[in-house]
């Protein structure tokens, strides 16, 4: 993809992506997303004009490093506030539909 | 047409919970066997605007245990996520080391079926670790006391050609890594697990074969039977005109048997980007010198030293220095005692021996090293004899306390006094006049019957030199 | 009709509705000297505010949360903390102020204007909250934003849209647009918003306060529910810069919870607001990119005459180049996008919020999912999650890390010419509701003269400039460089003391 020409967006698999982030999708979001999202793509594509290939990548928006905690505990939550917001908690446990492995 | 002889590709990704106070974003204790979810936080549950901030000492012993396997450190390092939904993950993306981990590279001798080998090591990196799901029977429960535990991920290359190797390899790392207090390694506590990726191919082949991966292995027995299984499992199909196809498999320790995981998942799309929220990790030459210099004495090194330092046969000094824990305590009684020898017998067969017959680890072993000296300075100042020693070396492991304390207390001090024994010598020859003549018309063995009784009288405690001296004395040889 | 007078009759009314009827028409500042003289109590205060609140906010619809009664009887601590002789524990002690809905405080909802987190109240608070409760402020309520801080207007929020109090057929702007509007609309004096791409700028632009986004790294994050973390930052939206800089005084500052939060020393923010009187030596750079084609002629007139202000006071005004900025939006919403994918995943429904059960936890996860975002959350999180996917990562996602630096290295440049720049906050006033609903890029356009600020992670300021000849808010954009969040506020400063501050209660 690094041909500074080359703008035009490639069709998203929109369903796909939305499993991959969990969401089901009604037959309506697929098509608008899918229309939605190809044209900002598309705007997006804008991106490919410039010539980045002598430039780092920015991940971290302050140049500090070693940012570090001491291995010293402090307390929690007690159990009953870890639970508090659970939709389903059962004897300590968060409860969830059974686990196919 | 298949070949007549196959042989395994084995490499191992090994996941080691490493020996922290706290987790590894989070100051929640890393602490086994809590009741559920009462180690947690905003962080660990990964609460809605929660934060990481990474533990030094993870950094450090990762680092460490890099330097112990002779890996390359990365001077900058940084923490990726890697994204998938579990309802064990917290935040359902992983916080990882994806193309700068702490370690590159490095390896490990081995020793199997007595051929010696280096496995090289792809790289080392430091992970969180994940909750843990208990299963019932329409739904499934989970606490994440585990989860944000420092979990160290040591990956070879496909090295290994055999379970054994496997075996032998797995053994070693966990040698090293307990060595270098870097983890506890404790097997029961899932501190060690690992994932095994495993092809065959024609014998005397470089060409790879299709690999399968089985995961989550958690004992190195296991480790053993799955591979064996799974390498016959392989060269069966290709042997059958079949074909290899590349999945995830589990090993069913109870049928004995590897079987596919099949899951509706799509395949995996981990999608690992920077970490935002956690700046990248620069290490200094002088950070990584100082470091170095801390590493402790290896397994080989400490048992050459060993027969140096206290003239113990080599076999007996790699007896003690197999497990850190046993080497420590050895040192410790020695050094406390002044006696290696006596050491040296006490811990390779007493101490052993005990701690064998109850499956229990040195460190929970009740007998500190101070006790254990002090008994041998009591046998060795002729206080109690072997067979009382042993005695109270039996009371101390089962409730601890004081050597000198326990013989005062129960009366096991030898009787040294020698009108007593004298007393005790006539009352023998009195009750056996037989075995008396005999001694006395030049059967010397005699004399060992008559110390026997003279102890028996004594319940054990007559100091057997003066026993034998009273009765020469009565009998009327001198 | 000039702005200077609006501005003139506007403090005239706001002063003239004090102390009972509105005390929120006056500052923080100005609260505080009345408590200190004992002219009005904190309860006094509260209870005017709750008052203005049901009278005004059914049309406003600021708030999503309002905590009448914890608000009341910390007020009545306050006041006998007071009356006990006890010295104030800070300028905000008994004032109160308010926190957008992704804001953590222990005990109250934090919904994020989201139906994924019906029902979830916070355990803990976020460090700005821990220190204003320090600070002794009071938690007023929780205002309304676009669903996970996802849009510019407040329209996307699950429990319907704010209203910008100048005009109620526009939006506040957004996302921190509750907040905007309440502070507007004299409900609360103060309240904190978050940034990610102009969320706090924008819409204070739009309803005529000040705005104010720190430096990434100036104010802990811990507690802000992420949207995009390497762009996030809470920031204040004030009556005027001198509350904006008591409230940042106040939360800024490093934080152990936070490790991209810098330890840099917190300057004394209210000290760079006094003598403001002249600027000269002070260099004022105009990116010739923020006065470009597109910009709303009434808006490009009010930015240019307070730059022409500002020259008055001896400023030297340049003319710079930000040449990366017409790339800043696409660059934006991959890298936010992409960060807010995964941010987003741990709502799934097993440890908070809302959950639809499923036959196993990957059904569970889609149809709560499903039921729980808004569209513009699951358009964007499409998005991001393709950004960052195995054959689009180096064309999407690492590409725009790298366009980031050279948007980075614009800035660096312009402010080697200059001490700080000057341009619009939006290109346009507050638009209609509904108007850009239909389509997001045209949305996401809105946000362009904002979004690069974020990228490059320095500060900047929105201040009120004037206003359209329909009566709109329109907002001046001062943009410093890392860590000078006092010289944009003496610039802030500078400009509302010349040209009188602007505020008034909007008609309602």
């Amino acid at each position: 993809m690094n041909n500074p020409t080359e703008t035009k967006a490639p069709a998203m698999n929109v369903e796909h992506v939305a499993h991959l982030v969990r969401m089901e999708l009604t037959p309506d979001e697929t098509e608008s997303f899918g229309r939605q999202l190809g044209r900002v793509l598309e705007y997006i594509g804008q991106l490919q004009q410039l010539d980045v290939a002598e430039v780092e990548p920015t991940a971290h928006a302050v140049p500090v490093r070693n940012v570090l905690r001491e291995d010293r505990t402090a307390p929690g939550l007690p159990r009953e506030e870890a639970l508090a917001n659970a939709p389903l908690a059962r004897q300590g446990l968060f409860i969830v539909p059974r686990i196919i492995e | 047409m298949s070949p007549s002889a196959f042989e395994a590709v084995i490499g191992l990704e090994v996941h080691v919970q490493l020996r922290t106070e706290t987790k590894l974003f989070c100051a929640c204790p890393n602490r086994f066997g809590a009741e559920p979810n009462t180690l947690v936080c905003p962080v660990c549950l990964g609460l809605p605007g929660a934060l990481p901030v990474a533990n030094r000492e993870a950094i450090r012993l990762t680092v460490m245990a890099g330097l112990l396997l002779g890996c390359e450190i990365h001077r900058i390092s940084r923490f990726d996520r890697k994204s998938y939904f579990y309802p064990d993950m917290p935040k359902n993306f992983q916080i990882s080391q994806y193309d700068r981990p702490l370690c590159l590279g490095g390896g490990l001798e081995i020793e199997a079926g007595g051929t010696h080998k280096r496995v090289r090591l792809t790289r080392i990196h430091l992970e969180e670790d994940v909750g843990k799901s208990l299963h019932f029977e329409t739904t499934s429960g989970v606490d994440f006391n585990r989860a944000g535990a420092p979990l160290m991920e040591i990956v070879t290359e496909p090295d290994l050609s055999s379970p054994d190797e496997a075996m032998a390899f797995l053994l070693a790392l966990k040698q090293i890594l307990v060595y270098g207090g870097i983890s506890d390694c404790n097997l029961e506590q899932g501190n060690l697990r690992c994932d095994i990726n495993c092809s065959v191919r024609p014998a005397g082949s470089s060409a790879l074969g299709v690999k399968t991966e089985i995961k989550n292995m958690n004992t190195f027995k296991g480790v053993h039977r799955a591979l064996t299984y799974e390498i016959d499992r392989q060269i069966r199909v290709l042997r059958g005109g079949g074909t290899i196809r590349q999945e995830t498999r589990r090993w069913d320790d109870d049928a004995g048997a590897t079987d596919s995981m099949r899951s509706k998942e799509y395949a995996h799309d981990y999608r690992y980007f920077p970490e935002p929220d956690l700046l990248p990790v620069e290490l200094t030459e002088a950070q990584i010198e100082t470091w170095r210099a801390d590493l402790p004495e290896l397994p080989a090194a400490r048992r050459a030293r060993f027969v140096r330092e206290y003239h113990l046969p080599d076999y007996d000094a790699g007896v003690l220095t197999a497990d850190k824990g046993v080497a420590d305590y050895f040192e410790a009684v020695a050094r406390s005692c002044g006696n290696p020898k006596a050491a040296s017998n006490w811990v390779m067969t007493d101490v052993l021996r005990v701690l064998g017959e109850q499956g229990m680890e040195i460190g929970h072993i009740r007998v500190t090293p101070e006790a254990l000296a002090k008994l041998i300075g009591l046998v060795e100042r002729r206080v109690i004899n072997m067979p009382t020693a042993r005695e109270v070396f039996a009371a101390l492991f089962e409730h601890g306390g004081d050597p000198e304390t326990l013989v005062r207390e129960r009366g096991l001090g030898q009787v040294s006094d020698a009108s007593a024994i004298d007393a005790l010598a006539a009352q023998a020859i009195e009750a056996h006049p037989g075995p008396a003549s005999d001694y006395r018309n030049g059967k010397a063995a005699a004399l060992q019957f008559l110390i026997g009784q003279v102890m028996k009288l004594s319940r054990g405690k007559a100091d057997p030199r003066l026993a034998a001296e009273a009765l020469k004395r009565r009998l009327g040889i001198n | 009709m000039s702005r200077r007078s609006d501005g003139q009759n506007a403090i005239a009314s706001g002063a003239a509705e004090f102390p009972m009827s509105d005390p929120a028409a006056i500052s923080l500042y100005e609260l505080g000297e009345s408590l200190a003289h004992g002219d009005c109590s904190s309860t006094d205060i509260v209870q005017a505010l709750l008052d203005a609140i049901a009278r005004k906010d059914g049309r406003i619809h600021a708030f999503l949360h309002v905590n009448a009664e914890e608000a009341l009887s910390e007020a009545r601590t306050a006041d006998r903390r007071r009356a006990a002789g006890e010295p104030p524990r800070s300028p905000l002690d008994g004032l109160p102020v308010a926190l957008k809905d992704n804001i953590s405080a222990r005990g109250q909802p934090c919904g994020c204007a989201s139906r994924i987190l019906d029902g979830y109240r916070a355990t803990y608070d976020a460090t700005v909250v821990a220190r204003l409760r320090a600070a002794g402020a009071i938690l007023l309520g929780r205002t309304n934003m676009d669903e996970f801080a996802m849009g510019s207007s407040t329209e996307n929020s699950a429990f319907g849209p704010t209203r910008n109090p100048w005009d109620t057929d526009r939006v506040p702007g957004g996302s921190s647009g509750g907040s905007a509007a309440a502070v507007a609309a004299h409900m609360v004096p103060a309240a904190l918003g978050s940034d990610t791409g102009g969320s706090i700028r924008q819409p204070a632009s739009f309803c005529g306060v000040v705005g104010l986004k720190p430096t990434y790294g100036r104010v802990s994050r811990y507690g802000l529910v992420a949207f995009a973390s390497s762009l996030d930052q809470i920031g204040p939206l004030a009556c005027d810069t001198r509350d904006a800089a008591r409230v940042l005084a106040t939360i800024a500052g490093p934080d152990p919870m936070d490790g991209t939060c810098v330890d840099v020393p917190v300057p004394d923010y209210e000290a760079a607001l006094r003598d403001v009187e002249r600027l000269d030596g002070l260099r004022i750079g105009l990116p010739r990119e923020y006065f470009a084609a597109g910009l709303d002629a009434e808006v490009e007139r009010a930015v240019r005459d307070a730059a022409d202000c500002l020259a008055a006071l001896g400023a030297e005004l340049v003319e710079v180049n930000l040449p990366h900025t017409p790339y800043a939006v696409a660059t934006y919403y991959l890298i936010a996008t992409a960060e807010a994918s995964t941010n987003l995943a741990r709502f799934d429904g097993v440890r908070y919020g809302h959950r639809v059960e499923g036959a196993d936890p990957i059904e569970m996860y889609l149809r709560t999912r499903a039921a729980g975002f808004g569209p513009e959350v699951k358009r964007r999180m499409i998005l991001g999650a393709f950004a960052l996917s195995t054959g689009y990562y180096d064309a999407y996602y690492l590409r725009a890390q790298k366009v980031r630096t050279l948007i980075r290295h614009d800035f660096e440049a312009a402010f080697a010419r200059c001490d700080v720049l000057l341009g619009p906050v939006a290109p346009t006033p507050a638009f209609r509701l509904g108007e850009k609903l239909a389509d997001p890029l045209a949305m996401y356009l809105e946000d362009i003269l904002t979004i690069p600020v974020n990228l490059a992670g320095i500060c900047a300021l929105a201040v009120p400039c004037g206003r359209t000849a329909a009566g709109l808010p329109i907002g001046a954009q001062i943009i410093g460089p890392a860590f000078e969040e006092g010289r944009i506020l003496r610039i802030g400063a500078a400009l509302e003391q010349a040209r009188g501050p602007f505020r008034g209660a909007p008609t309602l």
